[in-house]
């Protein structure tokens, strides 16, 4: 399964400038629809990731946590991939495996179509100002002893995207207002600012380098809810504006439903399906995915429902549970198959995007 | 005398000394819960909903905070002008409380069994044979597997989802008529919350108490409450059966929230990588309060009145309040 859409050019090939800078030109405007010229610019190849675990003294063998175990996942240019999942169930790592924040235990990170899995650091460094992070605390992601100024401008310093203050300055005003703050804040700390400010401040740090990739991992959930559709609303039009491309990582299933043009459910480290965002709605396959969104409440009582409630914990990420790591829990487990062996990710129909690691997932 | 509340919470001023000046956390709020019912108290960080659960406790700490003014009537009595000795019988016995922060609302050096029948054995003046006992029936009722081994385990030893039922089960040790529960799920995973939230509305039930339901959540509000009070920079704002609130917003706050929130069922293809209709703004700061309304610089509707002048809490329908100028215009 080849991901390389990209082109094969080397490494120091000068980074491509992002599609669709003019406003209102923007080619992933139209709602649900995948952007157009949907070019993989990052991906993964069964990428994994294993920390090891301290045991006792005389611990007869090693063992490890299954962070992400053997995921593949791509992200075009322009879109927005989803990743949804409860705590532990590794998307964190994974958005960090694809900017080699971590590194790989075993499988690959093509940026590009080049590979990155390897490269040094040193070589990293002018792809890293093509691909940036938002955090999820924006109380513990900005640095208290530098200015808002300072924050968003280091990276204009160290990448050398500007040749005087004057410029330096100009540019990070201009990027405080594409953020919705006011040029006065540049001379101001963190600490002044609320949470809904200081994300913005996070976003501004991030697209000081103009990125093409940017890793957002649960940017809303530490928001107040009146304050998070501000932020998702800045996400989409910088998007449609700067034709950039997220990987959307968050619990909240109907935050990620709302913002993506495609979705990926993981647990327990791997991806167990995976579709556009109207169909994972509308046709969820994994009786996980189903469990999810009837877990999620809904702001309606008109509709309430006795609802489906999954039962017992997530299972340890240590010794995950043989075949399916989701049978302990699945209302569907057949005995003798998902407890033995492991689903493969497959398309349910070909062609139609819709893929389910499940051995008895629902059709209808 | 069953149709009066069992709890009613009148006028209650709760203020926090800081820096030198005075900010109103709580300021003049109202509401009653009904027996056996579930009332939500809705609002984002700061709007007071949390020292208003701890003021019907008498839990504010103090200094900083001081409960001002306001009554807090429970069958007969208020609270606010109980003895200490009087208030302490009340807390964990006749109200209790579940709090936000499983980790560290439970003391790590008692095993969990022993922080469990901790209140139950001085309110009910029994023997620790009885209450241990009384730890492992009430572990098993909030659905922890196995209940005789769990009762000795530590904190630590238990997940996220396991430390919140064992809150839960503490709170239930003497089955109170009211149980606060502040965030009760905040800090849980969704198929966890639904497990917790099923279980808490199965108990009431079952023990039929009331229950104040703190949250921010409207999902969880819609879901659970019968009745919601909003509140927002220590007022409340809109006080509703659940369904005319969620049909028929009469405050632009609330109509704010609940347009805000992203659908994922009503959506569909229409609705995805929209706008979300968001509030304006942010939350202002209780120290510098502007005049008028709260919040009228967030708000769309805002008219010159707003600015200079503050609305009172007026019936907009049946048992339906609003603290807005234009109340009958935000669902027209």
């Amino acid at each position: 399964m080849s991901e390389r859409a990209g082109g094969e050019g080397s490494l120091f090939q000068p980074p491509a400038q992002p599609p669709a800078k003019a406003p209102g030109e923007a080619g992933a405007a139209d709602a649900g629809a995948q952007p157009a010229g949907s070019r993989t610019l990052i991906a993964t190849d069964r990428v994994s990731k294993y920390y090891p675990v301290q045991r006792g003294l005389f611990a007869s063998r090693e063992r490890f946590v299954h962070a992400v175990d053997g995921v593949s996942i791509r992200v075009r240019r322009g879109e927005t991939m989803g990743l949804v999942g409860e705590s532990g169930c590794g998307k964190s790592t994974l958005g960090r495996l694809m900017l080699r924040l971590v590194e790989p235990t075993f499988g690959r990170v093509l940026f590009d179509g080049s590979d990155i899995t390897h490269v040094s650091q040193r070589t990293l460094r002018p792809l890293r100002r093509r691909m940036q992070i938002i955090f999820q605390d924006p109380y513990s992601s900005l640095n208290p002893r530098m200015t808002v100024g300072e924050i968003v401008g280091e990276a204009l310093t160290i990448h050398r995207l500007v040749k005087t203050r004057a410029e330096e300055e100009t540019r990070i005003v201009e990027l405080l207002e594409r953020v919705g703050m006011r040029a006065d804040a540049l001379n101001r700390y963190p600490h002044e600012f609320s949470g809904g400010q200081r994300q913005r401040i996070g976003i501004a740090r991030a697209l000081a380098v103009e990125p093409e990739f940017i890793v957002c991992d649960e940017p809303i959930s530490a928001l107040d809810v009146s304050i998070q559709a501000q932020i998702i609303n800045l996400l989409l039009e910088l998007q449609e504006t700067m034709g950039l491309a997220y990987l959307f990582v968050s619990h909240d299933l109907a935050v990620v439903q709302h913002v993506s043009h495609r979705v990926a459910v993981m647990y327990l480290g791997k991806i167990v399906e995976r579709a556009p965002a109207e169909q994972l709605y509308r046709e969820p396959r994994h009786p996980y995915t189903r469990a999810l969104l009837a877990a999620a409440p809904r702001p309606d009582p008109e509709r309430r429902r006795v609802r489906l409630v999954l039962e017992g914990d997530v299972p340890s990420p240590i010794d995950p549970p043989p075949g399916c790591a989701f049978h302990p829990r699945c209302p569907r487990a057949v005995p003798g198959t998902c407890d033995r062996e492991v689903p493969r990710l497959e398309e349910t129909v070909e062609g139609s995007g819709h893929k389910v690691a499940c051995w008895n997932p629902h059709t209808e | 005398m069953d149709d009066a509340p069992l709890l009613r919470v009148r006028d209650l001023v709760t203020t926090f000394r800081t820096d030198g000046r005075t900010v109103r956390a709580v300021d003049g709020v109202s509401f009653d819960v009904p027996r056996g019912a579930t009332v939500a108290l809705v609002g984002e960080s700061g709007c007071g909903k949390t020292v208003t659960a701890l003021s019907i406790l008498r839990l504010v700490a103090s200094p900083p905070g001081r409960i001002e003014a306001g009554a807090i009537d429970f069958e007969g009595r208020n609270l606010l002008e109980l003895a200490d000795r009087d208030i302490r019988d009340v807390r964990g016995n006749l109200i209790s409380m579940i709090f936000q922060e499983p980790m560290t609302s439970l003391n790590p050096v008692y095993a969990v069994g022993w922080q469990i029948m901790e209140g139950y054995r001085i309110h009910k003046k029994k023997s620790h044979r009885e209450g241990r006992a009384r730890a492992v029936e009430l572990l098993r009722l909030v659905g922890i597997a196995e209940p005789e081994t769990t009762v000795d385990a530590y904190p630590h030893q238990l997940s996220g989802g396991q430390r919140q039922r064992v809150m839960i089960a503490m709170a239930l040790a003497c089955e109170p008529k009211v149980l606060l529960a502040d965030e009760p799920t905040t800090a849980l995973d969704v198929t966890i919350q639904a497990q917790i939230l099923a279980l808490l509305s199965d108990l009431q039930k079952k023990l039929s108490m009331s229950v104040l339901l703190i949250t921010h959540d409207l999902g969880v509000v819609a879901e659970h409450a019968s009745a919601v009070v909003v509140m927002y920079a220590g007022r409340v704002v809109e006080r509703a059966a659940v369904r005319d609130l969620f049909a028929r917003p009469m405050h632009p706050y609330t109509r704010g929230l609940l347009d805000s929130i992203p659908r994922a069922g009503a959506a569909g293809a229409a609705g995805a990588r929209r706008r979300l209709r968001a509030i304006e703004g942010m939350v202002p700061d209780l120290r510098a309060l502007p005049p008028g309304c709260h919040f009228a610089d967030r708000c769309p509707m805002r008219i010159e009145k707003c600015t200079r002048e503050e609305p009172p809490l007026l019936s907009v329908g049946p048992g339906h309040d609003s603290r807005c100028w234009r109340a009958d215009e935000v669902s027209a």
